[in-house]
């Protein structure tokens, strides 16, 4: 038991004359999880920030060294949740590389644009808890109005929401449903009317630009050596979409341009989202109507085995580089998995930019980051 | 000239604060714009897609057979240890003893819905039901035994 | 025609006439308790309703709506649920100034309600300096969310506290300065005569756009005043948690929570009362047969739905903007509303001075 003045004499506490250490997190409305935050502060001016990770490591990569590697896909959902499509492609890819599996062009196509759904799903999810964490909590609802229509769209066509498991080593698990073209087309429809509210809302709202602009600012050299990559990097001005430099699938025919933001402030980063909706709209509009007939699964063994040796796949996730990296003995199971994951990266860069800002900023910082706890914690 | 600016930064951001309270105002009075779903209420008219994966379930015909072979193909899909499966041998009318199972064993509380067990089965015995309402009070009931009793393998299923 | 004014008048008759002054006094004290704590009880869960819904049509939602019909007694639900709470000390809090709080939050949003006129002749006390009144006593409820802040002893809480300080001390200003646009048109601080001015119309509409600027000026400022988005610092959600409540549970949370709701009452009904003419039906100009129709409306009918309708555009404004930063807060005060408000202050007197207005 502390008494009072040992604890206003702890500075792990406390924090030295004039400081105040605050914990934000783990239970806290702006980590969106559970991200512990220690925070000094002097007065409102951020001094120092030192995150405290572990409140939810699953140790995934060592769970999916006991499991098969048609498995150990489903696992990958289970980090980002909300590219859970992307991270399965990505470990699918690695299991194909290993395997040397052709994919069929229809599964190709099929892939690409639930990988563009589900970023599009995620910036829309961003978005509103962005702009919930800068305490408007409006937009929230309208952009999960845009994001149900993904879901359903996912539900119908993969059985679930949230963590699909559609994407399996040698294609996808099923043909599209029959309603999927339409219902792409009524929400690429939906997306662009009311994307025109966001801009209302949020973009231009003058509260909303005074909050983001030249707060919590990246310069190019800084975001290179964090090794911060997707939009992050993005709006600073580092060229890094996975998708241009190697091409996966088929992004290498598809025309779509890299977006990039040369501020590298968090209105930058936010740019960097939206504008990659609408690129994201354009990738989906060029496919929707071109859909090769075929298979959607290639034929593979019913036990897969990579040969020995070490693979590496990248894929683009909705918050930067996904990488996956196999080592395999030749059995059935990986000898180890390693997942390099756009988060953690991406959070390494907090405290250098939001230092010396005030602790508002920090959330409006935090929430350009785009977070995804598990992700970081896997 | 700081006077002009002055102005103008007032009257931009007292429009984009307006253009946000017209939107928001728009949505105010047109209450068809809800999407709320009441879901209790709508039990009857809930639509959910066939490929939803709610649960997995085994398949009955009317005369009370089953496609499933015990071949434990699923169990050997299943990331989790979800299904467990238990055989016996049948004794055929021509004296030859044959596989067939016994208790087929569904844990839902282990279960993630990844679909690899339906996508293994090679006899389509086992499919994902829509039914999602899996409360319970007590965890036991979570375990579930898939075949009905009294059932036995349908005719010509290898 | 329906009047409070005569059944006021009837039971204060009836009081004097049967007992002596001083009981008689004691009684009036009495009823004018039970009548103010009931109000506040009233105006407490019609308001939380009413935020819940606007918030949740606003929001493409449909907002509560199991208790009851239409969810109508979802706030008495809650206040049960907080009635039946444990109300948690912190250990190290300052336990005498962590319950004295709320109370204190409380108190100055009840002195609050002395001078308004909720109808014709309906006023609890009609002193000579309302507007003065007003604006001391509203300022002093930054005092109970300092204790708050202090006694809990959590960051959060203290920095919540210290913002709110900041805030209230600034904005006050500006608010006091676009309600004295209408005490300099109108040459009166006391709330009836005020009203009484707007007989032929509204300031809103008679003082041209000099009344008009502060009025908005005026409800930015009390928005601010009251803690409310978009300048909710105090308790600014996603940074500070709940700020200076988050140690604050059961009752006296509601407590706290109450009083937010009751000040925006207050500050929307003297708002209504300078602009909007309070009580007073839409009178225009010589329209004798247009103003004689609006006649027929209660006062209090009047008096509820201006209030009301400026407590819908706060609760707008809530759901609508984001939050400002706690400096950004101070310059927009600073910078923008207060040399508006003063520049805007000699319009009106020059407007006044010189009789422009209608």
């Amino acid at each position: 038991m502390y008494t009072q003045t040992e604890i206003i004499k702890d500075t792990t506490v406390n924090g030295s004359e004039g400081e105040l250490v605050i914990n934000v997190g783990p239970q806290h409305p702006a980590t969106h999880g559970v991200l512990h935050l220690v925070i000094t502060l002097n007065g409102e001016t951020i001094k120092k920030i030192e995150p405290h990770l572990g409140y939810i490591h699953r140790s995934i990569e060592k769970m999916c060294e006991s499991l098969s590697y048609r498995q150990f896909i489903y696992v990958t959902s289970r980090m980002d949740y909300l590219s859970s499509h992307i991270n399965n492609l990505g470990s699918a890819h690695c299991v194909e590389k290993g395997m040397q599996i052709e994919i069929p062009a229809r599964a190709k196509v099929i892939r690409v644009l639930m990988s563009e759904l589900t970023r599009i799903a995620s910036h829309e999810l961003w978005l509103g808890a962005m702009a919930m964490d800068l305490g408007a909590f409006t937009p929230f609802f309208y952009a999960f109005r845009e994001r149900e229509m993904i879901n359903d769209i996912m539900e119908e066509t993969c059985g679930a929401r949230l963590t699909m498991n559609y994407m399996v080593p040698g294609g996808v698990m099923y043909d599209i449903h029959p309603d999927f073209q339409q219902k792409v087309k009524a929400f690429v429809k939906q997306f662009k009317e009311k994307v025109t509210e966001y801009d209302d809302l949020v973009t231009n709202n003058i509260i909303f630009q005074n909050r983001m602009k030249g707060v919590g600012i990246l310069s190019k050299e800084d975001a290179v050596s964090y090794g911060c990559t997707g939009p992050v990097a993005r709006g600073s001005g580092v060229s890094c979409d996975i998708r241009k430099i190697f091409p996966y699938e088929i992004y290498d025919t598809v025309a779509f341009d890299e977006v990039l933001e040369t501020a590298g402030d968090s209105f930058a980063r936010y740019m960097v989202r939206v504008r990659e909706m609408h690129q994201s709209i354009r990738i989906i509009e060029q496919l929707i109507d071109n859909i090769p007939e075929g298979e959607y699964q290639a034929k593979t063994k019913a036990v897969l085995k990579l040969p020995k040796g070490e693979f590496y796949s990248r894929v683009e996730t909705a918050r930067g580089e996904f990488g996956v990296y196999i080592v395999s003995e030749g059995a059935t199971t990986p000898y180890r998995i390693k997942f390099r994951s756009p988060g953690f990266s991406n959070l390494s860069a907090l405290e250098h930019m939001a230092k010396g800002s005030k602790l508002g900023d920090l959330m409006a910082t935090m929430g350009t980051l785009d977070l995804v706890i598990p992700d970081i914690d896997r | 000239m700081f006077l002009k600016e002055y102005i103008s930064d007032v009257y931009n951001g007292v429009t984009s604060l307006l253009k946000g309270m017209r939107k928001t105002g728009y949505y105010f009075f047109h209450p068809k714009e809800i999407i709320t779903q009441q879901y209790p209420e709508n039990r009857a008219t809930l639509n959910l897609p066939e490929r939803f994966r709610g649960e997995v379930v085994m398949t009955h015909d009317e005369h009370n057979e089953h496609a499933c072979t015990g071949c434990t193909a699923c169990e050997l899909a299943c990331p989790n240890g979800t299904i467990k499966i238990i055989t016996k041998f049948d004794v055929t009318p021509e004296g030859k003893k044959k596989k067939a199972i016994d208790t087929f064993i569904y844990h839902l509380e282990l279960c993630t819905m990844c679909n690899l067990c339906i996508v293994a089965c090679p006899t389509d015995a086992i499919k994902m039901a829509q039914n999602f309402e899996h409360s319970v009070f007590d965890r036991n009931k979570l375990t579930k035994k898939l075949n009905l009793p009294g059932s036995k393998i349908r005719e010509g299923v290898e | 025609m329906f009047s409070l004014e005569g059944i006021t008048n009837a039971i204060q008759n009836w009081l004097y006439n049967t007992f002596n002054p001083s009981w008689a006094l004691v009684f009036e004290c009495l009823i004018v308790i039970l009548l103010a704590t009931g109000l506040f009880a009233i105006l407490g869960l019609v308001l939380v309703l009413m935020e819940r819904k606007v918030a949740a049509h606003i929001q493409i939602r449909l907002g509560p709506n199991r208790v009851g019909p239409g969810g109508m007694f979802q706030t008495v639900a809650d206040t049960l649920k907080l009635i039946m709470k444990e109300g948690l000390t912190p250990d190290l809090a300052d336990k005498f100034l962590f319950n004295l709080a709320p109370f204190v939050v409380m108190i100055v949003a009840m002195l609050l309600l002395a001078p308004i006129a909720f109808a014709r002749g309906f006023q609890i006390w009609d002193l000579n300096i309302g507007v003065l009144y007003v604006s001391a006593i509203s300022s002093l409820s930054v005092i109970g969310i300092l204790m708050a802040g202090w006694a809990s002893n959590n960051k959060y809480s203290l920095l919540g506290a210290m913002r709110s300080g900041a805030q209230i001390v600034s904005y006050e200003l500006s608010a006091g300065l676009s309600v004295l646009s209408i005490v300099v048109l109108s040459g009166s601080l006391q709330l009836s005569d005020i009203i009484a001015s707007q007989e032929n119309g509204w300031w809103l509409f008679k003082g041209h756009i000099p009344v008009i600027i502060s009025f908005v000026i005026f409800i930015i400022a009390v928005t601010a005043e009251t803690n409310r988005a978009p300048f909710d610092l105090a308790e600014a959600e996603s940074e500070l948690t709940a700020g200076f409540h988050t140690e604050y549970s059961g009752m006296r949370f509601a407590l706290f929570f109450l009083a937010e709701y009751i000040n925006i009452f207050i500050v929307c009904a003297i708002g209504a009362t300078l602009f909007l003419g309070g009580w007073m039906p839409l009178h225009i100009g010589h329209w004798q047969a247009f103003n004689h129709i609006m006649d027929y409306i209660p006062s209090s009918i009047w008096f509820m739905g201006k209030t009301f309708f400026l407590i819908f555009l706060i609760m707008w404004f809530r759901w609508t903007f984001p939050r400002l930063r706690v400096d950004q807060l101070l310059n927009l005060e600073w910078k923008y509303l207060l040399p508006i408000s003063m520049f805007n202050l000699i319009l009106v007197t020059v407007i006044a001075i010189l009789g422009w207005h209608f």
